[in-house]
């Protein structure tokens, strides 16, 4: 087992889940209810990781973050320190790769909030942004929750872009996935197999609360 | 007299995405119901004057103060608006309580006068005991009352109610609206009620204003939209059966009645001169001034517009009966009346047989024509 790769997983999935709520939170919200030109292209955006091999995606952000792109230099600009092979930049592509498996439970969730009851707030005299804390947000957080209980599990379990991004730097890049990949390389099955069956009951209880999160909504607003 | 910008007055229009062309006004302490069939308007009429929609054109003010001045560029939120609104299927807050639904919207009170106020208003409409129980725990009149005291809960300008009763049984619904007449007497506020169903309009408003494609085609009394139609979409809208074309006779302005040529009979009407002689019109009369002869022995009466047919459909529906009568036996001309079924029982009425009845002059309506399609 190691612990470092586990710490470093945890971290990443952690701090994905934390830049990610409010930007799903909004993005989520806004394709919900609001009607734009270029919505549909949005939301093929923001699919798009579901369909794309993760190398693809893993390829084109190490072009993008790479220290002749503008991104990278702009980072390295500010921070000291580039984008491929850290962490930061294992974090901003977790991020991106995460997008759908955090907006779409999150928009869907939004859109089950019925337009009269979002109406009925504004006509009992709340501001939009009472509206969306004390009404909005309680009869959506099922769905809130449940999008980042996914894209926790995912990022501990994601190889492809982490590979391509972070590669495998000890305590810096170094996830559980790939650890586990690492060690098979090197005929070690006993702790690939640990560390398998961690992230086996790590999925295994995600996916399960997502599932009780899903029928207790259900069955509140029966 | 309420003074001239008392009230709420309405002067909307737009052509999309639903058209609308509608002046309204509604005094302070008055009821007035939005009436026409489904998808014809009304809901949009009323979200334009929460401010929920918006029209192209138009102005909009409640007690003088402007909500909505589309020329300059005017439009207050909801929220500045201070309406109540009941919404159709209630719109409730699912995760609240009912005394937290109603407390959401005294939200500008401090805690202590909130409860105060939410739980005067629970007894008001008749839930204390409820104050607990979430919407889905509640039957659908109990929904209705909590909208309602929620509606209420800001001390509205103005009160304003999408279909409050469409969600309810019948019991429920005659409860509910006894409710409404009385809180209607306690308020004095402009309240406006939309509703497809006449029976509420008819029992709850001061006026109706009579509401097709968008367009008010007419307002004034229950009464007077029943007994005097300005045209035939109107009586159609009011659910008059006996709508039929004729031509003018003459004026008798002694015996102030106009004389009216139908089929082979020469009817009299009250006088109306706006139409002249010789003019083609459409004529409407309401089923209660419709009186069957009794058929065993001449009754008074029979004198007054005597029509004669068979009786084409018999419906008993419980206390009444409804007959189709086919004047001169044709079964293109129908008249639709109403009699108890006990004097159906004793005139021993049946279908094909004989009847006569009499058309009361005062309810006899004369219209301007309409083309063919207007009359079906």
């Amino acid at each position: 087992m190691e612990w470092n790769a586990l710490e470093l997983s945890l971290d990443l999935a952690f701090w994905t889940c934390a830049i990610l709520l409010p930007l799903a939170v909004l993005l989520g919200r806004a394709l919900a209810w609001n009607r734009f030109r270029g919505k549909a292209l949005v939301e093929a955006l923001v699919a798009v990781p579901l369909v794309l091999p993760p190398t693809v995606l893993g390829y084109y952000l190490l072009l993008s973050f790479g220290k002749t792109s503008p991104l990278g230099r702009f980072y390295e600009a500010l921070t000291g320190h580039g984008l491929v092979f850290t962490f930061d930049g294992l974090l901003v592509a977790s991020i991106i790769f995460n997008l759908p498996f955090a907006v779409q439970p999150m928009q869907r969730a939004f859109e089950a909030v019925p337009m009269n009851v979002r109406e009925a707030a504004w006509c009992s005299g709340l501001s939009h942004w009472l509206t969306f804390w004390r009404i909005e947000l309680p009869l959506a957080w099922t769905g809130i929750l449940s999008a980042l209980v996914l894209t926790f599990a995912h990022t501990l379990g994601e190889f492809g872009v982490v590979l391509m991004v972070g590669g495998n730097i000890p305590s810096e890049t170094r996830t559980l996935s790939i650890a586990i990949y690492d060690r098979v390389q090197m005929f070690d099955y006993g702790s690939a197999g640990v560390m398998s069956a961690l992230l086996l009951v790590l999925s295994v209880i995600a996916i399960t609360f997502v599932y009780v999160l899903g029928n207790r909504r259900r069955h509140r607003h029966a | 007299m309420p003074e001239p910008d008392s009230g709420l007055r309405v002067r909307v229009q737009q052509e999309d995405p639903v058209r609308i062309n509608s002046e309204v006004h509604c005094a302070p302490g008055e009821l007035i119901a939005l009436v026409g069939p489904s998808g014809g308007g009304k809901t949009t009429l009323l979200r334009m004057i929460a401010g929920l929609a918006h029209p192209a054109e138009g102005r909009i003010s409640c007690n003088g103060e402007t909500w909505l001045d589309v020329e300059q560029g005017k439009n207050l939120s909801p929220q500045q608006r201070r309406i109540g609104y009941v919404f159709q299927d209630y719109a409730l807050f699912p995760h609240m309580s009912a005394a937290h639904n109603i407390e959401v919207a005294l939200s500008h009170l401090p805690t202590a006068e909130r409860q105060q106020k939410s739980s005067d208003l629970i007894e008001m409409v008749n839930l204390s005991g409820l104050e607990k129980r979430l919407p889905a725990q509640l039957s659908g009149g109990q929904r209705q009352r909590v909208a309602l005291a929620r509606a209420l809960a800001r001390d509205p300008r103005v009160l304003l109610m999408d279909e409050p009763f469409s969600a309810v049984d019948q019991v429920t619904r005659r409860k509910l609206r006894y409710e409404l007449v009385q809180l209607h007497q306690r308020l004095d506020l402009p309240i406006v009620l939309v509703t497809h169903d006449l029976n509420d309009a008819m029992l709850l408003a001061d006026r109706i204003y009579a509401v097709s494609r968008g367009v008010t085609l007419q307002n004034g009394t229950p009464m007077e939209l029943i007994q005097r139609p300005e045209n035939v979409a109107v009586a159609r809208l009011m659910d008059l059966q006996n709508i039929f074309s004729g031509q003018v006779i003459d004026h008798d302005e002694n015996n102030e009645v106009t004389r009216i040529r139908w089929l082979d009979y020469e009817l009299e009407a009250r006088l109306q001169k706006e139409h002249n002689p010789g003019e083609t019109i459409n004529w409407v009369i309401p089923p209660s001034c419709i009186v069957l002869h009794r058929r065993q022995r001449p009754s008074q009466g029979e004198r007054e517009n005597p029509v004669h047919g068979l009786v084409g459909e018999l419906t008993v529906m419980g206390e009444n009966t409804l007959i189709s009568m086919w004047v001169n036996g044709r079964k293109e001309q129908r008249l639709s009346l109403t009699v108890s079924s006990h004097v159906a029982e004793r005139n021993f009425l049946a279908v094909e047989a004989d009847i006569s009845v009499s058309l009361l002059q005062q309810g006899l309506h004369l219209m301007p024509p309409q083309p063919e399609d207007h009359m079906r």
